[in-house]
C-alpha cells in the first residue's frame, strides 16, 4: 500500500507534521506485551484490590451494591449493543434505537413525567444539566439545593456551572428534611429548587413542600429521586417536578469503582425542546413501517453549536440498554418486591444497630434504603476496622454540622450478613 | 423458574417486519426476576414506610417471561449494524475494532466488584491502574498531570474550558473569548457556552488550515484561549502549529487541544510538543474503548504543569512505600463527575496500551494514517477532494459536482453494499460532505472493498443512491414527521398497554 501511494517508508505518511514536532525516538512506554501476558497483568490488579469485591457491602452513596442477573449482562453484552456508535443511521440502527425508546419509556414511567432522554453520564451531570434547563427556561441564575443532594453531586453541580456565573445556595436540613424557609444566602428569585427524596442521609424528604416554595418564586422544581425506591414512593413527576433525575446505576450496572453509570433524565411536556442530550421518537419510513430515530436534533450541539441545549455528544447509551433489559427483567412486581426487599433488610439492621450501646440515629427522619449513625468513634476509624472483619461498613457522612457513617442495605443481604454486621460493629465500637 | 415464553417463534433476522416494542409482549402476571433467600422480616411497606408518601401501585413496567425478553433484545440486536459486524468508517468517531481482551479484562470480579468510596487500602489495584494510565496518557500527549474524571469528550471539553477560566483568573484576568476554527466539532462551541465564554469563529484558509495572519486579526487581550483539532477535522495537520501557539500565548491565552483526532499522531508527535496547555482524549476513539451505541465513553483531560494544581481531584497518586493513595490537588476546580470517571472504560483502555506499548501504538497510526491515504488515492478522479493535502486518519471528499448526487444518498446506498455510512455533512464548510476515516483495523482488502463500493455508487449515479436502502430493516425514516408529531415514549401514542401519560406530545 505504501508503494502504491509513492511512499518509501511509513515514516513519509506523516510529512505534513513539521520535522522540528517529531517525536524522537518513539513513545516512553514499555513494548507491547502478547494477549495473555496482559491478561496476567489486569487479573494482578484486580486482585489488588485487597478483595474489596469480597467485603460485604454496606456502602451506598450513590453507589448500590444489587445483583445483576445473568441475563442482564448477557443481552447488554451484546457485540451489536457494544461496538455500534450513536444511531446516525436509523436503517442500521433500529436495534439500538428501539432498545433506547423502550429505555425511556420505562425512564418516564419511573418519574412520571411524559418525557425521558436517552440518559447523561450519572447521576451527578444530570443534576448540573438539570440546572441548566432551568437557568435556560427562566433567564435565572440563582439555583436553591437542598443539603440533602449528595454532596459530591453537589460539588460537581458548582463545579460545571461556574462559568456560566451561576448561584448555588445550599438550604439547610432540618430532621433530615429539607426547611426551604432557610435559604443559605441571599439570592435573586431561583431558577429552580432542588430537592432530593430520599436524600443523601436516606430520609424521605418532601417534594410537596419543595414545589411549594417553588410555586411561591416561580422556579422551576427539580427533583432528584431513587430509581429502586421509585417501586413504592410515589412518583416525582405525579408531586409536581418539572425536571426528574437519578442514578441509574442500580439497574443492570455493577458497582465498577463509580463507573460507567447512567444519569436518568425525565421533564415535564413544556421542557422537551431544552432537553439536553439525545431523544428517540416514533416515526414511519418510506414505505409506511414503523421506524425509530434520534428526533429534536435541532436542540444538539452538532446542530445548533453554540446555542445548543447541552454540549453532550457521547452518553451512556450501553448503560441504558443494560437498564432497560434489568426494568424488563424486574417487570412491575419485581421493582416493588426489590424496593420492598431493601426497605426490610434497611428496617431489621437499622433497628439491631441501633439497640448496640453508644449508637444512634443521626437524624430521625423515616428512610428507605440508607440511614446515617452516630458512633462514639470516627467514621473513617469504624470503617476501617469493619473492614478487617469483612464488612465495607459504610462511607463517612456529614448530617446538619454532625459526622457520621451512611450505611445502606439492598436486596443482596441477608438476614445473617445483617446479624454478623451488627456483631462486628458492637465488637469494634467497644 | 420463571414462565414460558409466549413468541418466540419468528425472529426477523435483518429483516423487513417491525420487531412489536416489549410493551405489546407484556402479559399480565408474566415476571422474570428472581431474588434471594435472605431470611429478613417480611413486613410490608404499610409497616416499614408513612402511608402519605406511598404510591397506591407499584410504576408499570413490563410483564414478561426472561425467554421473551431475550428474544426481543435479541431481534433488536438483529437490526442493528456494529464494528464486530463489519467496517464502520464513521469519520471522526473512529470506529475501530476493540480488542475483545479488553472487554474480559475490564469484566474482572476484582475491578467490577468495587465500590467507589471503599477505603484506599482497598482499592489498591483500581488506584494503581489509574496512577499507570494518568502516566502513560501524560507521556503520550506530552503533558503533566491528568485527570481521568471527564466520561466523555464533551465533558472533557468542558473541564478543560473550566481549568482556562480558573488559570486566567488567578492570574487576575478575566477574558471572554474563545477562537474556534469554522471546521470544528459541534461540541466545541456548545462546551464554550457552556464555561461562560463567547465563541469566535476563525475561518479556515484555502489550504483547509488556520493561517497565522488569519490568527493574528483575531488575537486581543480578550481572548482566553483557542480550541484546535490536530489533525483537524478535514483530516489535516495544523502545519504552522508551533507558529500558532507561539502568537496565542503571546497574547496571554491557552491552546486547548481537542482530542478527537489524538489516533491519527501516536508516538510521531504530540500535543505537548506543539505547544498545547490543555488537551482531553478520547479513549473510546484513540484507545479502543468500545462505543456502545453511543456510549459510555471517557474524556481524560491532561495539562502542562503550570495548571496542574486546577485539576479535579482527587487524583491517584503513589506514595513514598510504594503504595497508592487519593490526593487533592491545592486549587482545584472541584470535581466533573460523581466518582472516579468511567472507571471501567478507563481499565479497557489501560489493557489496550498495556498490549499495544509505545511501539504499538505508533503502529496504529501509521496503519491508520496508509488506510485513509490509501482510500483517496482510490476516489482521487471519482469525488472532489476539497482539500488535496497529505491525509492523516481521515478523508474528507465531496459529491459536489456530481449532479444530484447528495451525500446523503451515497451513505445510504454504502448500507445496501454491507458498509456503515461515513460521517456526511461535517465539517460543515465542505458541500456535500463525505468524512471517511477507514481506521487501523480494518485489512487492506476491506479498504479495498469499501473504496469498490463508494467508486460504483458514485458511476451508478444518483437514482440508485437516491432509492437506497433497500434490504435494510427500514429505508428512510421521516425525520421530519418524528419531530412535528413527537412520540418520545410508548405511552405517548396510548398504545394498548396504556401508562399514565396518554396522546401524542406536540411541543409548541
Amino acid at each position: 500500500m505504501l508503494a502504491d501511494l509513492g511512499l518509501a517508508s511509513p515514516e513519509d505518511l506523516f510529512r505534513s507534521v513539521p520535522a522540528a514536532l517529531r517525536l524522537a525516538g518513539g513513545l516512553d512506554l514499555p513494548e507491547g506485551m502478547p494477549e495473555p501476558d496482559v491478561a496476567a497483568e489486569m487479573a494482578r490488579l484486580a486482585r489488588a484490590n485487597r478483595a474489596s469485591n469480597e467485603l460485604i457491602c454496606f456502602a451506598g452513596g450513590g453507589a448500590y451494591d444489587h445483583d445483576v442477573p445473568a441475563v442482564t449482562r448477557a443481552l447488554a453484552g451484546r457485540s451489536e449493543f457494544v461496538t455500534s456508535y450513536t444511531p446516525y443511521q436509523p436503517e442500521v440502527a433500529q436495534g439500538v434505537l428501539q432498545a433506547l425508546f423502550e429505555y425511556q419509556t420505562l425512564v418516564s414511567r419511573l418519574a412520571g413525567l411524559p418525557v425521558a432522554n436517552a440518559s447523561v453520564y450519572d447521576g451527578a451531570t444530570a443534576v448540573a444539566e438539570a440546572v441548566n434547563l432551568a437557568v435556560a427556561a427562566t433567564g435565572r441564575s440563582a439555583v436553591w439545593v437542598s443539603a440533602g443532594l449528595n454532596p459530591r453531586w453537589l460539588e460537581v453541580l458548582v463545579t460545571l456551572t461556574a462559568g456560566r456565573g451561576v448561584e448555588v445556595v445550599e438550604v439547610a436540613l432540618a430532621g433530615g428534611r429539607t426547611n426551604w424557609e432557610e435559604v443559605g444566602a441571599p439570592t435573586g428569585p431561583p431558577a429552580a429548587l432542588v430537592v432530593a427524596c430520599p436524600n443523601y442521609l436516606g430520609c424521605i424528604d418532601s417534594v410537596g413542600e419543595a414545589k411549594k416554595a417553588a410555586g411561591a418564586v416561580g422556579a422551576l422544581l427539580v427533583s432528584v429521586f431513587d430509581p429502586v425506591a421509585a417501586g413504592l414512593l410515589r412518583a416525582p413527576g405525579e408531586l409536581g417536578a418539572d425536571v426528574a433525575v437519578a442514578e441509574g446505576q442500580p439497574f443492570g450496572t455493577p458497582l465498577a469503582f463509580g463507573g460507567p453509570y447512567l444519569g436518568m433524565f425525565a421533564v415535564a411536556a413544556a421542557h422537551v425542546r431544552r432537553l439536553p442530550g439525545r431523544l428517540v421518537g416514533r416515526t414511519l419510513d418510506r414505505e409506511g413501517r414503523t421506524a425509530y430515530v434520534t428526533t429534536l436534533r435541532a436542540r444538539e450541539q452538532d446542530i445548533r453549536r453554540e446555542k445548543a441545549s447541552s454540549n453532550i455528544c457521547t452518553n451512556q447509551t450501553l448503560v441504558a440498554v443494560a437498564a432497560m433489559v434489568q426494568l424488563a427483567w424486574l417487570g412491575t412486581s419485581g421493582l416493588r418486591e426489590l424496593a420492598l426487599r431493601c426497605a426490610r433488610g434497611t428496617r431489621y439492621l437499622r433497628d439491631a444497630v441501633l439497640a448496640v450501646p453508644g449508637v444512634s440515629p443521626l437524624v430521625r427522619a423515616p428512610v428507605v434504603r440508607e440511614f446515617a449513625l452516630r458512633l462514639p468513634l470516627d467514621a473513617e476509624v469504624v470503617i476501617e476496622r469493619m473492614a478487617e472483619e469483612g464488612f465495607l461498613a459504610g462511607l463517612p457522612v456529614l448530617a446538619e454540622g454532625e459526622r457520621g457513617l451512611l450505611v445502606a442495605v439492598t436486596e443482596k443481604r441477608t438476614a445473617a450478613e445483617l446479624d454478623a454486621y451488627v456483631a462486628a460493629l458492637e465488637k469494634v465500637i467497644t | 423458574m420463571s414462565a414460558p415464553g409466549g413468541r418466540a417463534a419468528s425472529a426477523p433476522l435483518l429483516g423487513r417486519e417491525s420487531e412489536p416494542t416489549i410493551f405489546e409482549l407484556s402479559v399480565p402476571g408474566r415476571r422474570s426476576a428472581s431474588f434471594r433467600r435472605t431470611a429478613v422480616p417480611e413486613w410490608t411497606a404499610e409497616e416499614l414506610l408513612p402511608a402519605e408518601e406511598l404510591r397506591p401501585a407499584p410504576p408499570a413496567l413490563v410483564e414478561i417471561s426472561e425467554r421473551d425478553l431475550v428474544a426481543h433484545v435479541t431481534r433488536l440486536a438483529h437490526r442493528q449494524y456494529s464494528v464486530d459486524l463489519g467496517a464502520y468508517p464513521l469519520g471522526s468517531c473512529t470506529m475501530k475494532y476493540n480488542p475483545k481482551l479488553c472487554d474480559e479484562a475490564a469484566a474482572l470480579p476484582g475491578l467490577i466488584g468495587a465500590h467507589p468510596a471503599a477505603p484506599a487500602a482497598y482499592a489498591q489495584g483500581w488506584l494503581a491502574l489509574l496512577w499507570r494510565l494518568s502516566d502513560a496518557l501524560c507521556r503520550v500527549t506530552g503533558m503533566s498531570a491528568v485527570t481521568l474524571q471527564p466520561p466523555a469528550g464533551a465533558a472533557g471539553e468542558l473541564t478543560g474550558l473550566l481549568l482556562m477560566r480558573a488559570w486566567h483568573r488567578h492570574q487576575g484576568r478575566s477574558p471572554a473569548k474563545i477562537l474556534i476554527p469554522d471546521s470544528a466539532h459541534g461540541t466545541n462551541p456548545a462546551s464554550v457556552s457552556l464555561a461562560g465564554y463567547q465563541t469566535v469563529s476563525v475561518a479556515s484558509d484555502e489550504r483547509g488550515l488556520v493561517s497565522p495572519a488569519t490568527l493574528r486579526r483575531h488575537l486581543d487581550e480578550d481572548v482566553a484561549g483557542i480550541m484546535l483539532t490536530n489533525p483537524n477535522t478535514l483530516g489535516l495537520f495544523e502545519e504552522d502549529i508551533a507558529l500558532l501557539a507561539d502568537l496565542v500565548h503571546g497574547a496571554g491565552g491557552l491552546l486547548y487541544y481537542d482530542g478527537a483526532n489524538l489516533n491519527a499522531i501516536l508516538g510521531v508527535t504530540r500535543p505537548g510538543d506543539m505547544g498545547f496547555d490543555i488537551v482531553h482524549l478520547n479513549l473510546h476513539k484513540t484507545f479502543a474503548v468500545p462505543h456502545g451505541g453511543g456510549g459510555p465513553g471517557a474524556g481524560p483531560v491532561a495539562v502542562t504543569s503550570a495548571l496542574a494544581d486546577l485539576l479535579p481531584g482527587p487524583l491517584p497518586g503513589r506514595l513514598e512505600d510504594g503504595s497508592f493513595a487519593w490526593h487533592q490537588p491545592a486549587r482545584s476546580i472541584g470535581r466533573v463527575h460523581g466518582w472516579h470517571g468511567n472507571a471501567l472504560a478507563l481499565a479497557r483502555a489501560w489493557a489496550y496500551i498495556l498490549a499495544n506499548g509505545g511501539d504499538g501504538l505508533r503502529r496504529v497510526s501509521e496503519a491508520a494514517v496508509l488506510n485513509a491515504n490509501w482510500l483517496l488515492a482510490q476516489l482521487r478522479g471519482v469525488y472532489a477532494i476539497p482539500f488535496d493535502r497529505p491525509a492523516m486518519h481521515e478523508v474528507v471528499v465531496s459529491t459536489k459536482g456530481r449532479e444530484e448526487l447528495h451525500a446523503l444518498d451515497v451513505g445510504k446506498r454504502l448500507l445496501e453494499k454491507g458498509f456503515h455510512a461515513p460521517t456526511i455533512y461535517f465539517p460543515l464548510i465542505v458541500p456535500e460532505a463525505l468524512m471517511i476515516e477507514p481506521t487501523e483495523t480494518e485489512s487492506p482488502e476491506t479498504v479495498a472493498a469499501l473504496a469498490q463500493a463508494l467508486v460504483e455508487i458514485a458511476r451508478e449515479g444518483a437514482e440508485e443512491a437516491k432509492a437506497a436502502p433497500r434490504g435494510t430493516p427500514i429505508n428512510r425514516a421521516d425525520e421530519a414527521r418524528a419531530a412535528r408529531h413527537l412520540v418520545p415514549t410508548w405511552d405517548a401514542d396510548g398504545g394498548e398497554d396504556r401508562g399514565p401519560h396518554q396522546g401524542t406530545l406536540s411541543p409548541e
